[in-house]
């Protein structure tokens, strides 16, 4: 327990010297633009394909649990739309994104810690903490948004197709997405997405830049940064949906 | 000049440095000597300010580190080149990317001024032609020597290098040392050296300081080195047998 807390100090203090102007404006969107492809466009792949094939899984589940012929097929679109934008997309994406972009964090900055990057630059004087990691956090934090609303369409087009395959008709699958919608939802879906990626890269960020030892401790600290980051966004997840949606 | 005095450092329980005193001269190559893990890493860490030392200080030409304004440490760390044990060249970026850094980062000259000075520090290295590669493209001795040129490309006051020579083959290693020396002497820097291989010693060895259990154990020169007699160092200098015989 008092581990917990000296750590969560120290990460507060870590995020007090990421924010900070940084010195070189040009240099700082270099950064910023390797970083956006690093967690964007890297990722777009995994995002579409999670996303399409598990609308489609959502779609044949709902259909096969209603059982009552009383009960409208168009059902299938309502609650294909709302588990993908109000938890799949935002939620779940969110930790698979955990995985892959904040792993690649922590051993990126890990590997520079124990190979000593990090002091050459803190030698010259330059906010290292900064210089890292404050393009990771801006670059993940705008950019998961557009995954996030990606994954909501392309999981929508899943769903038709998976509705398709267990006979809901097109009609009425694009009744059933419109039925009631309630565009907050999106909203609310975008504000997780915001604090998760803020979590993610912050987190990953963390354990990779107080790396200690050798090679190993980069392996370990990726883990932790992943275990870490993945509990704080479910612990989150129930926070927000609590204030927001409650 | 880089002057220390009364360096107290601490890990926990183990106490690394014992009020420490010592003169590091301009114009030399100065060298700490020691065993592995005798604090020989963490008193250069201290000297160029990656660590805080628990008491005693730190003065550059004179001026306590300590009583420094923060602008003035800030040009200060401008003054200050070093080479780490490792390299620590930025992976992500080429040869040149990573001399041009400190310079994209601290100087307002334009692109083919710092050009001009980046072919200029690769060729004082001895490693034209190399800019477009990549670190992971870098033999270990091309490491050490694209590091050397990334130090000394603000044109530093103070050079501070760990372990140059470590993981090299004697013959790269004679040439990184005398490529250390040349350049401290052509520009007059205090060059400050950790190492422990004897070879460097009797090479570039201009003022020793022997680090012992914590303490600043004996100082020198390497001619005063060969004929001291002091029994821990002769312990650690002539270790080896060759070095013995060569005594004798
Ligand atoms: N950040 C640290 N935290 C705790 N202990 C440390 C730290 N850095 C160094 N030490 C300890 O201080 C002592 C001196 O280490 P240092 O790295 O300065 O030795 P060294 O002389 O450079 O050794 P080598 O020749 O192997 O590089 C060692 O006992 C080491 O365990
Ligand atoms: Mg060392």
């Amino acid at each position: 327990m008092m581990k917990l807390f000296h750590s969560l100090g120290k990460y507060i203090t870590l995020m007090q010297r990421v924010i900070s102007k940084p010195k070189n404006s040009s240099l700082f969107r270099r950064q910023l633009l390797l970083e956006l492809e690093k967690v964007g466009i890297n990722s777009l792949w995994l995002v579409i394909i999670i996303s399409l094939f598990v609308g489609a899984v959502v779609a044949i589940q709902t259909k096969y649990n209603i059982e009552s012929p009383l009960i409208p097929m168009y059902l299938v679109g309502v609650a294909s739309r709302d588990s993908l934008i109000l938890e799949f997309s935002p939620t779940m994406l969110s930790l698979i994104l955990a995985g892959k972009v904040g792993s690649s964090i922590a051993s990126e900055l890990g590997s520079m810690r124990i190979t000593e990057q990090i002091d050459a630059l803190e030698i010259m004087g330059i906010n290292s903490a900064s210089f890292l990691i404050l393009p990771k956090i801006i670059a993940t934090t705008l950019f998961f948004p557009f995954l996030i609303i990606l994954s909501m369409f392309i999981g929508m087009i899943g769903a038709w197709i998976g509705g398709l395959s267990a006979d809901v008709t097109t009609a009425e699958f694009l009744y059933g997405i419109r039925y009631e919608f309630r565009s907050f939802y999106i909203t609310y879906a975008v504000i997780k997405t915001i604090v998760f990626a803020f979590i993610i890269s912050s987190v990953s960020s963390y354990f990779g830049y107080y790396a200690k030892g050798g090679a190993i401790a980069v392996g370990k600290s990726s883990t932790k940064a992943v275990v870490s980051s993945s509990i704080v966004i479910l612990l989150f997840n129930y926070i927000l949906t609590d204030l927001i949606l409650a | 000049m880089i002057t220390i005095n009364n360096i107290e450092k601490k890990f926990g329980n183990n106490h690394v440095l014992k009020n420490m005193s010592f003169s590091f001269k301009q114009g030399k190559t100065n060298l700490i000597i020691g065993e592995s893990g005798s604090g020989k890493t963490t008193l250069l860490k201290i000297l160029v300010g990656l660590y805080e030392a628990d008491s005693g200080n730190v003065c550059f030409d004179g001026i306590n580190f300590n009583e420094m304004r923060n602008k003035q440490k800030r040009l200060l760390r401008q003054e200050i080149g070093m080479l780490f044990q490792g390299g620590a060249l930025y992976d992500y970026m080429t040869v040149e990317e990573n001399i041009m850094f400190p310079l994209t980062m601290f100087t307002t000259k334009t692109t083919s001024e710092k050009l001009n000075r980046v072919n200029f520090c690769l060729e004082r290295v001895k490693l034209t032609n190399t800019n477009h590669l990549m670190p992971s493209e870098l033999s270990g001795g091309m490491v050490k020597r694209v590091a050397i040129a990334r130090a000394i490309s603000m044109q530093p006051k103070y050079l501070f290098c760990d372990e140059p020579n470590s993981g090299l083959d004697p013959k790269t290693a004679i040439l990184i040392d005398d490529l250390i020396r040349e350049i401290t002497e052509e520009y007059n820097i205090t060059t400050i050296v950790n190492t422990h291989d004897m070879n460097s010693v009797m090479q570039i060895g201009d003022n020793i300081a022997f680090i012992n259990q914590g303490e600043i154990w004996w100082t020198g020169n390497k001619e005063e080195l060969i004929n001291s007699n002091n029994m821990e160092l002769d312990n650690f200098v002539f270790a080896s047998k060759l070095f013995q015989r060569l005594k004798k």
